[in-house]
């Protein structure tokens, strides 16, 4: 598969996806708590109205942990070399993520294989939240 | 506006010992099962865990955090993006990492919509306790024109 891959440009779709939803007010203090990101916008009402929001709206990070879940699931949790995070849209409570991803490129890296994928977190409108561009080794 | 005179603001080094405990806490909150993070005794960072790194921060005192002299307005400011890289496999609960942070970049650029954007750059260097450098993270937020919640 590695040789096609170099030599097609093949694109090769991953695992089912991973669907998270809907979003609670909880989820995300969970997550701010456990990443130590305790920015008021997240979580508090008036904080956020002062900010210009109608509410707290949820934290990008979140997104980008479920991808990273997602793709230390499909391709190791050890094996993660570089991954890289864009914020596209904002996300609420109450929305539903739906995380998923596509191997792109499989090449030879100075200390073995790496498999390069993209991976992106969207809302149930279909709107991109987050997008993740990761490499991954792969094992020999 | 974001002050372009805080490039090569360097901060404090700070201590950030990786956890078993908090690794686990970490992958709840992302909605790991992976028995990677939950069955090993020295699990690997997720990803995007060097997040963590803002607790240890904060508690190490303002010199540890430069990102304050970038001055960008809280009210304007969003997350752009946000880079991790490994080199070589990510670093395991047991190990305690040196940190350090520096203002690598201010720059501006117009907006689609119109209005000056004005990104900044944060490059943290993770060292383990032989002094190599085992992981990169790279902050870049933006100020927007606009108050972000604001229609325009």
């Amino acid at each position: 598969m590695t040789k096609e891959l170099l030599t097609t440009g093949l694109v090769t779709t991953g695992p089912p996806p991973l669907v998270f939803g809907p979003l609670s007010r909880t989820d995300i203090v969970r997550y701010q708590g456990a990443s130590g990101d305790m920015n008021p916008l997240h979580h508090d009402e008036i904080f956020a109205r002062a900010a210009g929001y109608d509410a707290p709206l949820a934290i990008g990070m979140l997104g980008a942990g479920l991808l990273a879940t997602y793709a230390a699931d499909w391709l190791g949790a050890d094996n993660i070399r570089r991954f890289r995070i864009r914020f596209m849209a904002q996300v609420w409570p109450g929305d539903t993520l739906t995380c998923d991803g596509t191997l792109v490129r499989e090449y030879e890296g100075p200390d073995g294989p790496l498999a390069d994928v993209e991976l992106a977190c969207k809302r149930q409108t279909g709107e991109i939240a987050v997008r993740v561009w990761a490499t991954f080794a792969r094992e020999n | 506006m974001a002050n372009s005179a805080a490039v090569g603001t360097t901060g404090e080094a700070f201590i950030m010992p990786i956890e078993r405990g908090k690794i686990m806490e970490f992958a709840a909150a992302t909605r790991s099962r992976n028995p990677a993070y939950w069955e090993q005794e020295r699990p690997p960072v997720p990803p995007t865990f060097l997040t963590t790194q803002m607790f240890w921060q904060e508690w190490a005192g303002e010199g540890a955090n430069p990102w304050h002299a970038v001055e960008l307005n809280q009210k304007r400011g969003m997350h752009a993006e946000q880079e991790y890289i490994f080199h070589g496999p990510p670093p395991q609960a047991g190990t305690t990492l040196t940190g350090q942070s520096r203002i690598a970049d201010v720059y501006q650029k117009e907006g689609r919509r119109g209005g000056t954007l004005t990104f900044a750059v944060m490059i943290t260097e993770f060292r383990d306790e032989s002094g190599r450098l085992v992981a990169e993270a790279r902050l870049t937020g933006v100020e927007t024109a606009q108050v972000p919640g604001e229609s325009v």
